[in-house]
């Protein structure tokens, strides 16, 4: 006989405002079953849980409901409370009266109708619970980091650092991501490659850390502790060992003029090229999409000319499998072409560029090596304009939200312009000035004040060309909505940070959730800001949202200590919510047939055979066993098991039927 | 009326909620009229958020209703698509209903109410009419005889017809100007 | 083959040259267009100026009018009438109340699903594929293509391709032989329905899109729309005096230069009716 608790939650008056809670309670003491039953203003707070924990001793509960929030937050402390009191935690159920009923109705009868409803269906379900127990499984002591930009550097080198074994891989020829392109860095205008380019070398010298560079995943199996990741390691063309970095290969390419990425488009490269001269590791890479030997069969010039003969042209992409026990996403952001807003010009007019194309410019590495040159004809700008929000804060056109790094790095362009172009005129269209942060806005007002930057609040609404000036026709809304015309030389666009092209296919190659705008989500908004849905799988940088540098090294130190957390311990448990085959006495010993159609619907893998067998030791019967170290208890295999053999422990047929039973058996 | 109510009521009658200008001022950076108005776009889009009465009825009063050419260049920018032009008709139809037309826009009513006039007398426009009727609207304005440039030439390039066109079905035409469905009084 | 056909007032009377050339070229390449019986005003922007009723029930009448004749798809050369008949058609869709009002007020059906086009939709669909056959003498000549506002704005409502700097009439004007300029006034407006009561707004709009049309190096405007063509046409003298010049330019009708093309004659393509003269000689 069932002796069940119910603890109604108020959750504050996230529900207590819509439901009757009072009501709840005492409908549910009516039901069959409930040996008790309450209300309370917060459940998840101490003096809730102990509620909870007396009336488990008090009314000998065999069973709890918590009527409140959604499980995914609460349901770990309300299993925990009913463990302390003796109760096995699974024995614990959650009805979800905030998210499914009080935040999306409107306080009626029928909301309160409808709580009473769910909190019965649990009651029926928790009849039907069995005690469960934890599921032990080993961890490996190796993490995966993907993305060598800042975030994923700062990560490895932290998680190295801690002892622990780092598997960093990148996309491109070399580490260093978007950081590496940029000039100087605010707010102190410290050049970004001279304090990034030590942490690149040591990651490529540290002990700890296998850097695979031109490597991108291919396929993310197993669960926390225990991933196989398939790792594709772009053929390069070239015989890494053999290969001295001499660059000679890269002077005598003959196909020169390839609009190379560092450069974000404002210069060349060659088709076997190094991405910029401080490239970790510092060798080169063929471009076979644009190389002359692999599209039309002929040339091999970079081959006759390496003295080492480290050119391999038949070299293959290899796919290496690695298993590791934790994964750190850090793939980082890419800049929204501004095309989408064909009134400012961009592609059209050559002296309209982007936040990044700017960065170039004005670094030392860049292609006017730190000048100020427009690209159109090399000529030095006098008169400069800088558009904020040209992608960011437009829902029509471009991104609804805002980017978050533009207001600061506008910023830094007008005052690095101011510094290297001592007669020329900045101005700035801006709509706020987003400075929150340690000495953001002094560094804003800095670039008014001291440097003479004109800002003027109010978009652009065109940009276009007369008379070898790029005419911006804007607006100053603080002088009653003025138009504003300015002749300038080049005009410069904070263009949106967006989510990486292929970051929704990661995402589900990795099986983490991501939202509208394909950033991938943390766990928690406030309180797990770096996991993801999935355990064993972290966040850190941009590749979550767009942020700056000390933000980005702040969460891939606070991803890397999580992974430390992680490798801490030699064992982590599970919880049992796994795929079971049912078992019985003999002669049936089970209801499956054998026939495997849940091992091929398995995502995981997780179904092999079991040999049932006498005493003697002649197989009686084959059937389907469930590896719960594998198992994510995804419930597929339930759904096709013809015979109704499977069940996921918690979640069997007969509880989910009762509930639906209780639903539909009104009282 | 309050704030609330005015965006209320300029919600309902053209679905256009106001309240989503976040004040960028690309709709008056890209008006071509922009400089003549007295009161430019974004400020009647702020007017609107913040006003009173007072506020309305300024906006009522003004020049700028009756400058706006509806070119929607202003729509077309506006990076939270609000409907601008339609906030204008609104606005437009409101200054005439309660006699609040700017003294310098009369000449741009006139013209439109010679418009409509010939359009119902015959069902189609004819250009001569019609500069005829404006002509005797705007008397006052003293731009009699501006045109009287232009219509020679078009007399002799064949552009002006003497005889108006007209429609067949005048009775049933007629119609769509009588009980209108709901007059847009506030 | 048969199309529908609304000229609109202006077609009639002060840009009956657009009329003309639109007939002349779509007979000579076997399309007859079929104007509405009985059509009426579309109201333009003194309607929804002055009255929201008579902006949609006058357009209304006109889509009304052409299903009854049992006209599928309708040609509106005229700029602004394809907007208002556009627009009239996207309301009423939008707002079925509104719709059986509306249809009741007319006392005929209206199924609102006609195919409306504009001149360029309607030259890209029947004329462009047969270019190479019907062209005789290219127009070989640097143009400004200029569209105004009504061909492309709203975007949210004409889908027009790239509203900013639409492409469709360069294309067909590069293929009649012509070298397109790139230029940044092709959307802007030129004072529209200001033409006779505030024309010195005209003389400074339309002078910007002028002025702009020439530095890049224009020996031509080809429009589509009767109002820009007036105003930038007609009102030529506001616009020589906001810009302190004279300007020779001529403005013409994408149809007039087809026709040029196509091998009529001046007159056939009602050249003789623009203020400013069409001084270049026209490769025919």
């Amino acid at each position: 006989m069932s002796r069940i608790g119910v603890f109604i939650c108020h959750c504050g008056e996230n529900i207590s405002a819509t439901v009757d809670v009072v009501k709840v309670a005492e409908e549910a003491g009516k039901h069959e079953g409930v040996a008790y039953s309450t209300d309370y203003k917060y459940m998840c707070s101490e003096p809730g849980q102990t509620i909870i924990k007396q009336m488990i001793k008090e009314k000998g509960l065999t069973g709890v409901v918590v009527a409140a929030c959604s499980p995914r937050m609460h349901e770990p402390t309300f299993r925990k409370a009913c463990s302390e009191a003796g109760l096995n935690p699974y024995m614990c159920e959650m009805a979800n009266l905030r998210e499914h009923c009080s935040w999306v109705h409107d306080k009626s009868d029928a909301t309160t109708k409808k709580a009473i409803d769910l909190v019965r269906m649990l009651v029926e379900k928790v009849k039907f619970n069995k005690p469960l127990y934890p599921i032990k499984v080993p961890v490996t002591k190796t993490a995966l980091v993907i993305g060598g930009g800042i975030a994923g550097i700062q990560a490895s080198l932290d998680i190295a650092n801690s002892g622990h074994k780092v598997v960093l891989i990148e996309k491109d020829p070399s580490i260093g991501g978007h950081m590496s392109q940029l000039s100087e860095t605010f707010p102190t205008l410290d050049c970004s490659q001279c304090i990034l380019t030590p942490r690149m070398v040591e990651v490529a010298q540290h002990p700890n850390i296998t850097l695979m560079t031109y490597s991108e995943l291919e396929k993310l199996d197993g669960f926390i502790g225990n991933f196989k990741a398939t790792i594709r390691k772009k053929a390069k063309s070239i015989d890494e060992k053999l290969c001295t970095g001499c660059g000679l290969c890269t002077t005598k390419c003959p196909t020169k003029k390839i609009p190379s990425e560092f450069n974000a488009g404002l210069g060349f490269r060659t088709a076997i090229y190094v991405p910029f001269p401080q490239a970790v590791p510092n060798k080169p890479v063929i471009d076979k999409e644009n190389c002359r030997y692999y599209q039309q069969g002929k040339c091999k010039v970079c081959e006759k000319v390496c003295p080492t003969g480290a050119i391999r042209f038949n070299q293959e992409d290899e796919l290496i499998e690695i298993e590791v026990g934790a994964v750190v996403v850090a793939t980082g952001f890419n800049v929204m072409e501004p095309s989408e807003f064909p009134e400012y010009g961009y592609g059209k007019y050559k002296d309209v560029i982007t936040g990044l194309q700017f960065e170039r410019l004005a670094s030392a590495s860049g292609p006017t090596l730190g000048e100020i040159r427009r690209p159109s004809d090399g000529k030095i700008p006098k008169k400069i304009v800088f558009i904020a929000c040209a992608g960011s804060r437009d829902p029509a056109k471009g991104i609804p939200y805002c980017s978050k790094i533009c207001c600061m790095y506008t910023a830094k362009h007008a005052m690095l312009y101011q510094h290297k172009v001592h007669d020329g005129k900045s101005y700035i269209f801006y709509m706020d000035i987003r400075a929150g942060g340690k000495n953001y806005e002094e560094f804003t007002r800095r670039a008014i004040v001291e440097d003479e930057v004109n800002y003027i609040r109010g978009r652009v609404s065109k940009v276009y060309e007369e008379n070898g000036k790029l005419i911006v026709k804007g607006v100053d809304t603080l002088l009653n909505a003025r138009p504003v015309e300015i002749e300038a030389d080049m005009v410069v666009l904070a263009s949106a940070a967006v989510a990486n092209p292929g970051s929704e296919e990661l995402a589900q190659r990795m099986h983490v959730s991501y939202d509208a705008y394909n950033f991938f989500s943390e766990a928690h908004p406030k309180l797990k800001p770096v996991e993801t849905n999935t355990a064993g799988i972290f966040l850190a940088g941009a590749c979550q949202a767009p942020k700056d540098i000390p933000e980005t090294v702040s969460q891939a130190s606070g991803a890397a200590a999580k992974v430390a957390i992680l490798f801490s311990q030699d064992e982590l448990s599970r919880e049992p919510v796994v795929a079971v085959v049912n078992r019985s006495a003999p002669p049936v010993y089970s209801t499956c047939v054998g026939c495997f159609m849940c091992a091929t619907a398995c995502p995981y893998q997780a179904i092999g055979e079991e040999l049932i067998t006498d005493r003697k030791g002649n197989v009686i019967k084959k059937v389907a066993k469930v590896n719960p170290g594998l198992c994510q208890g995804c419930g597929t295999c339930v759904a096709f098991c013809r015979s109704k053999s499977i069940d996921i422990q918690g979640y069997s047929n007969e509880q989910m039927y009762t509930e639906v039973m209780a639903l539909l058996n009104d009282e | 009326m309050e704030t609330k109510n005015i965006l209320i009521e300029v919600k309902r009658q053209t679905g256009v909620n106001i309240r989503e200008c976040y004040q960028c001022g690309k709709c008056t950076a890209g008006c071509p009229v922009a400089e003549e108005m007295d009161l430019r776009p974004s400020v009647i889009m702020r007017m609107i958020q913040s006003g009173t009465n007072e506020e309305m009825d300024q906006i009522l009063r003004s020049y700028t209703i009756w400058l706006c050419l509806t070119c929607e260049t202003c729509y077309s920018r506006c990076p939270m698509d609000i409907d601008i032009p339609k906030v204008m008709d609104y606005l437009r139809q409101r200054s005439l209903v309660e006699g609040k037309v700017h003294p310098e826009a009369r000449k741009i009513v006139a013209f439109h109410k010679s418009f409509l006039n010939t359009v119902k007398r015959n069902g189609r426009l004819s250009e001569l009419f019609l500069t005829i009727d404006y002509k005797m609207r705007s008397l006052r304005s003293g731009t009699l005889f501006q045109d009287m440039t232009v219509a020679p030439g078009m007399i002799s390039r064949g552009k002006l017809h003497l005889i108006p066109e007209q429609i067949k079905d005048k009775k049933g035409f007629s119609r769509l100007f009588k009980n209108q469905l709901k007059k847009r009084k506030p | 083959m048969k199309i529908g056909f609304y000229p609109g007032c202006s077609l009639t009377g002060s840009s009956r040259e657009y009329k003309e050339s639109i007939l002349a070229i779509s007979e000579k390449a076997g399309i007859e267009l079929v104007e509405i019986s009985d059509w009426n005003c579309c109201g333009a922007t003194a309607a929804h100026n002055l009255n929201k009723e008579l902006s949609v029930s006058l357009p209304a009448r006109n889509l009304a009018l052409a299903e009854s004749d049992g006209i599928e798809e309708l040609v509106v050369p005229c700029a602004a009438c394809y907007n208002r008949l556009v627009m009239t058609q996207h309301e009423l869709n939008e707002d079925e109340k509104l719709k059986s009002q509306i249809a009741e007020k007319l006392q005929m059906p209206l199924k609102n699903k006609l195919k409306i086009l504009n001149v360029l939709q309607y030259l890209e669909e029947y004329f462009v594929p047969r270019l190479d056959e019907l062209i005789k003498k290219p127009f070989e000549e640097e143009v400004a293509c200029y569209y105004g506002c009504l061909l492309v704005r709203p975007n949210q409502v004409i889908k027009a391709d790239r509203w900013e700097d639409p492409m469709s009439m360069d294309v067909i004007m590069q293929k009649l032989g012509a070298k397109p300029i790139d230029w940044a006034f092709k959307t802007e407006c030129c004072g529209a329905g200001f033409s006779m009561s505030k024309t010195e707004i005209v003389g400074e709009l339309s002078g910007k899109i002028v002025r702009n049309a020439v530095n890049q190096g224009a020996k031509a405007i080809v429009v589509a729309c009767p109002m820009c063509h007036s105003n930038l046409d007609m009102r030529r003298p506001a616009i020589n005096s906001y810009l302190k010049t004279k300007i020779e330019v001529p403005v013409m009708y994408i149809t007039q230069a087809i026709a040029l093309a196509m091998g009529m004659s001046e007159k056939e393509a009602g050249l003789q009716r623009h203020f400013v003269p069409v001084s270049f000689s026209v490769n025919c």
